[in-house]
């Protein structure tokens, strides 16, 4: 279990981005951390492995005080993918990259030629494997990012817009890996904005606003309430913006496109179609 | 030499990467008229990005690599034409704001480009305060690019793009960083500079639901090629057929399109919630 217990963080330039934030997030859980630019999600997820200190209040993994274990200790537990792979990448080739933390950890010679395989075709990479991660493009330099810390499977899984620049079909992929992930007993963290993935993911939603948690519930919950999404500067997902249009506050949330046609269609059998 | 000819004109472009073993563009042909507002999306890896890359001149100059056929842009033979002098001709917004930001403040980094250029201080000055109030960073101009949040250095970066006034704007992803309705802004202020500066605008994108209503056209890439290009509800609707595993078709459309295969809408697909709406009242309004 992490728990943040009233987080506060302060830059050294003065900016607070952190102002009180209290979370507990469980295993087996999933969460997405939603919110304007600006609004604090990755000085949040940077406190998770110790990377940032908080200021004032308290974050522990699994009972460990942040401020007690070292970051390479913490990694192990808590692996995080950066919003920006650049700042991540540095291997001469995408293989290379992706065996070096399994290297860095110990793992057995066969243990490491089997999990790269693994995620080298989990993220679609294997056809670039003795490519520059340099040469790639950002989305596919992203799922080198994903790869070379899902290799190690984390028990706190922790990604900062997984889903930037990714097709449908890699989208998919991801969604795969977290249920498999969950149901090993693992917990996947997201900082998102892609409301259509966070909503057909069914994650829980942490709202973050001017570096606190204005609200927290399910996806379903969160995503439907149109005057919590605009503080946050988010959009409801497109099917839940259709029948906002079409039926006002009182709408029914809608996330899929299922759902819709399946609610369309009822209104029309019962005749009471009237918006 | 300039002649007059589309903004931008690709004929028979084939591209390798340096050390790659295989092209990464294939064959590509490609006008996009002046004042046109191009997007265009396609797959993860499909060359989208390399394609922004030869626009503005970073290939071949910067990468390398093997490159066969011609690309003209605002009438310029990008080959022959050196980088520093295409800047000023046509912009490009990286996927990543970082690098594209290096100054100690945000209106360094905007005046940067125009320092350059030899442009006067007072309209240096002019320039910087305009592009920076049509992002809405106007209050982080003394901020450093390193305090700013992702979305915010996004913002300085389209700036000072904008401040350089070319003719042709190059977005590759250039949403990725910011949250939807800050995107959503975003795209209100190019679509509506396109029209007011007569700019010619290329946006790559995958979420294709914010930018369909805005474009002129919609180009779908996959393995190096050009598979559709056209005006983007009848692209939207040939790709929701076939390709919605490749490219993210909104979910109006999708939706759109089961209700029609089930006989209960017949106008035309939809490109925004509104236009869905507004056919879904006729049906569940009709007695």
């Amino acid at each position: 279990m992490i728990r943040l217990e009233d987080v506060g963080y302060v830059y050294p330039g003065g900016v607070e981005a952190l102002r009180g934030v209290s979370l507990t997030i469980g295993e087996r859980s999933s969460l997405a951390i939603m919110g304007r630019s600006g609004a604090g999600k990755t000085t949040l997820i940077k406190h998770l492995n110790g990377l940032l200190k908080p200021t004032s209040g308290r974050v522990t993994v699994d009972g460990v005080d942040t401020r007690k274990a070292t970051v390479a200790k913490l990694s192990r537990k808590v692996g995080i993918v950066f919003q920006n792979p650049d700042h991540q990448l540095f291997a001469e080739t995408v293989e290379d990259e992706v065996a070096f933390p399994l290297k860095n950890f110990g793992f057995p010679q066969d243990e490491i030629k089997a999990r790269t395989e693994w995620v080298l075709e989990l993220f679609n990479l294997t056809r670039y494997r003795k490519h520059s991660p340099l040469t790639l493009s950002g989305g596919e330099k992203k799922r080198v990012a994903m790869a070379s810390i899902v290799s190690w499977k984390p028990k706190y899984l922790v990604l900062d817009e997984p889903t930037l620049g990714q097709d449908r079909e890699n989208k998919l992929r991801l969604r795969e890996l977290f249920e498999e992930f969950m149901e090993e007993g693992r917990t996947i963290i997201m900082v998102t904005h892609d409301v259509e993935f966070a909503a057909e993911c069914g994650f829980d939603v942490a709202l973050l606003v001017d570096g606190k948690v204005s609200a927290l519930g399910s996806a379903r919950e969160i995503l439907s309430n149109v005057e919590l999404l605009k503080k946050a500067s988010l959009a409801a997902p497109q099917m839940a913006e259709l029948f906002l249009e079409l039926e006002g506050v009182e709408a029914q949330p809608v996330f899929t496109v299922e759902e819709a046609e399946r609610l369309i269609l009822s209104r029309l059998m019962s005749g009471s179609g009237r918006p | 030499m300039k002649t007059e000819m589309a903004a931008i004109e690709i004929r028979n472009l084939t591209y390798k990467y340096q050390n790659a073993e295989a092209p990464v563009l294939q064959n590509l042909n490609l006008t996009i008229e002046k004042g046109e507002f191009a997007l265009v999306s396609g797959p993860s890896g499909c060359g989208k990005t390399t394609l922004c890359r030869c626009l503005n001149g970073l290939i071949p100059h910067f990468y390398g690599g093997e490159l066969e056929g011609e690309i003209f842009v605002d009438g310029l033979n990008v080959r022959e034409t050196p980088p520093a002098k295409l800047a000023s001709h046509v912009g490009l917004i990286f996927q990543n704001p970082e690098n594209q930001l290096f100054s100690f403040n945000v209106e360094r980094d905007v005046a940067f480009g125009l320092e350059n250029l030899g442009v006067p201080p007072e309209e240096i000055r002019r320039r910087v305060d305009w592009s920076l109030e049509l992002v809405g960073i106007s209050d982080l101009k003394d901020r450093a690019p390193w305090e700013l949040s992702g979305g915010q250095q996004q913002k300085a970066a389209i700036a000072c793009v904008l401040a350089m006034q070319p003719s042709i704007i190059v977005f590759d992803e250039p949403t990725s960083f910011l949250d939807p309705l800050t995107a959503r802004g975003i795209f209100d202020v190019i679509a509506k500079l396109r029209r007011k500066l007569d700019l010619t605008v290329v946006v790559v994108e995958h979420r294709l639901e914010a930018l369909a209503a805005h474009a002129s056209r919609l180009i779908l890439m996959d393995h190096g090629k050009i598979i559709l290009n056209g005006e983007p509800r009848k692209i939207l609707a040939e790709a929701a057929e076939r390709l919605s595993l490749k490219v993210g078709i909104p979910s109006v459309i999708l939706l759109h399109r089961r209700l029609s295969k089930l006989g209960i809408l017949e106008g035309l697909t939809p490109l925004t919630t509104s236009e869905m709406a507004a056919q879904l009242r006729g049906v569940l309004n009709r007695d």
